[in-house]
């Protein structure tokens, strides 16, 4: 049997962990920093679309099949390094995500109210490495820079009426505090043209769709360039195409009386933000497009305008952390690799991978890592298949007593259960799917609590 | 709401639509596939990868292609599920061609 870590338990994770498990060769070990699985479908994916979330459900069954163990609770690279995993293990497949943001580069970047799309994401799913984050909605302007679906999923939670939210699993600190929000203008700002936002058109239309919100736009800034006209005519600009006839439709609705304003802007890119003590607004630039179809970059002309607003994401990519002990592309934040294999100087490292947001940088949504990991585990099979004289491995052995004799207080795929099952309940009595914990010391509390009992 | 594969899949069975589903909801027959509506989570992966475009979310549907709602629930409920990368059908490339992607 092949011994192998997988470190992260997100989407790509559990697709390198099934994969390898269905090929009835390999045990799988899931080393995780955190307590409980899931990665992004638990922190990431937005409370109020809670069908995105199930998933999970799929990656209960991988983690039920034989050969397959949870070690929550450990950060490789710091608890456990790389070189140690490398000894116990055959190999060790990296899953372990874009944890870090882009920042804009920008004077004023720093001002409180200012912050990264991430961080509020984070908070308001109740991740907890962002409890001590605050955000002051208080703030009647808010601006969010960048069009992806992060963006417009931090818009939707900034712009819903929180009665909409209240049942979901959204953190209950959030909800009290969305619910004192007096947030009324959202302008969401994209560096290059309508036909050029990242948005998928689902969850664009959903901003048109949220009760007593209205959208605005200028109608001038849909009339397109001749290379943008030609890529949204492009079977590849399928989307774009979509999104245009959705902002068309935006457009051309009548003005009305709402609590809430989203305001599209295009072509705009923030030079500086100003301010005092706070946040008081940013410096925008107008931009113009240059460039064949579909390789349209964004230059400044030089003429700018202030916005106002307290209150300020950035949502302008994401990028992995550098792993102690492996290689690192800075530029991209991933780990240097082929088709899943870690390189170093242009040669494939044994035994060492990759999959998902860490290796190909943070495209697609969850089941785009189902394909991405697939292809890291053929690879992995192939290279030990013809590797015919493996040494025999530890593994678990191993690793369990060194993580022990560290003082980590590991947790397993049972603990997660009965996490997840007191969650469950605890969402039941406030007529939610489920009240997450928020500190790691109360998920590890109903692990003894249920070990004593 | 409801994603839903049409009739551009027929004879092609390049099931790239297969391998990023985060759900287990496609099944097959001879010729297509279709999505079992009851566990779709209109999650989108499956819409872009598709190299001749068979797949639409319910809202982007052509109004001539309605009648495959009720194809994709009705097959989806009688035949077996398929989860991962198969062969092409022997001609899809042509038909790739043919259908002018
Ligand atoms: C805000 C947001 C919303 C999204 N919404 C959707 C959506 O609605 N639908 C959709 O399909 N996709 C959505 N996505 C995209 C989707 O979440 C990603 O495609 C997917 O999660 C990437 O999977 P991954 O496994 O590579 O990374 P992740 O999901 O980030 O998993 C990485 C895991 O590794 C762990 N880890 C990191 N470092 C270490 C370490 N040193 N040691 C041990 N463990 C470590 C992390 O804690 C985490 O659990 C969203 C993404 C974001 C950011
Ligand atoms: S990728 Fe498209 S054509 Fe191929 S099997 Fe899937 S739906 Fe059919
Ligand atoms: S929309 Fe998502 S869940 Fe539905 S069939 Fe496509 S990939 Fe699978």
């Amino acid at each position: 049997m092949l011994k192998i870590a997988v470190v992260g338990s997100g989407p790509s994770g559990f697709y390198t962990a099934e994969a390898l498990l269905k090929s009835s060769k390999a045990e799988v070990d899931m080393l995780e920093r955190l307590p409980v699985p899931y990665g992004l479908v638990r922190y990431g994916v937005a409370p109020d679309h809670p069908k995105l979330k199930l998933p999970a459900t799929t990656y209960a069954r991988t983690a039920a099949l034989s050969g397959f163990r949870f070690v929550g609770g450990v950060t490789v690279g710091k608890d456990v390094s790389v070189e140690e995993l490398k000894d116990a293990y055959h190999a060790v497949v990296f899953c372990c995500g874009a944890e870090t943001d882009r920042e804009l580069g920008i004077p004023g970047e720093n001002l409180p109210g200012s912050h990264a799309a991430t961080a509020f994401v984070g908070w308001y799913n109740g991740h907890p490495d962002f409890l001590q984050h605050s955000f002051d909605l208080t703030q009647e302007q808010a601006v969010i820079i960048g069009q992806g679906n992060v963006a417009a999923d931090v818009c939707r939670i900034l712009a819903k009426p929180v009665d909409d939210l209240r049942q979901t699993d959204i953190a209950e600190h959030a909800l009290q505090a969305l619910a004192e929000s007096r947030v009324r203008e959202i302008h969401i700002i994209g560096r290059r043209g309508p036909a050029q936002a990242k948005f998928t058109d689902k969850e664009l239309r959903e901003l048109g769709e949220i009760p007593r919100a209205c959208v605005s736009l200028d109608p001038a800034d849909l009339v397109l360039d001749p290379a943008s006209a030609k890529e949204i005519e492009d079977p590849r600009g399928q989307t774009a195409a979509w999104n245009m006839a959705l902002l068309r439709e935006f457009a051309s609705r009548p003005l009305a009386q709402a609590r809430r304003r989203i305001h599209f802007r295009f072509l705009e890119s923030p030079v500086a933000l100003y301010g005092g003590q706070n946040l008081g607004g940013a410096v925008l630039e107008k931009n113009r497009l240059e460039g064949p179809p579909f390789g349209q970059c964004a230059l400044g002309t030089g003429v700018t305008a202030r916005l106002d607003c307290g209150l300020l994401f950035r949502s302008v990519g994401y990028k992995g952390l550098e792993m102690p002990g492996l290689p690192f592309d800075e530029r991209r934040g991933i780990i240097p690799n082929r088709e899943g294999r870690v390189i170093r100087d242009g040669l494939p490292l044994t035994g060492m991978y990759c999959a998902g947001w860490i290796k190909r940088g943070p495209s697609g949504i969850i089941g785009t890592n189902r394909a991405d990991a697939v292809e890291t585990a053929n690879h992995l099979l192939a290279d030990m298949h013809t590797n015919a004289s493996l040494p025999s491995k530890a593994g678990a052995s191993a690793l369990l007593p060194m993580l022990a004799s560290r003082g980590l207080r590991c947790t397993s795929f049972e603990d997660w259960l009965k996490i997840d099952a007191a969650e469950i309940a605890r969402g039941a009595e406030a007529g939610k799917p489920r009240e997450k914990f928020v500190r790691i010391k109360d998920m590890l509390d109903i692990v003894s609590h249920q070990a004593a009992a | 709401m409801a994603t839903i594969v049409t009739d551009n899949c027929d004879l092609c069975r390049f099931t790239d639509c297969v391998t990023v589903c985060p759900m287990v909801c496609f099944h097959a027959d001879d010729k297509m596939l279709y999505i079992d509506p009851v566990v779709c989570i209109d999650c989108g992966a499956c819409i872009p990868v598709c190299p001749v475009r068979a797949i639409y979310e319910v809202k982007n549907l052509p109004p001539d292609k309605h009648h495959w709602i009720a194809i994709n629930a009705e097959r989806s409920a009688a035949l077996p599920l398929i989860t991962d990368k198969s062969q092409p059908l022997p001609g899809a490339l042509e038909r790739k061609k043919q259908l002018g992607f």
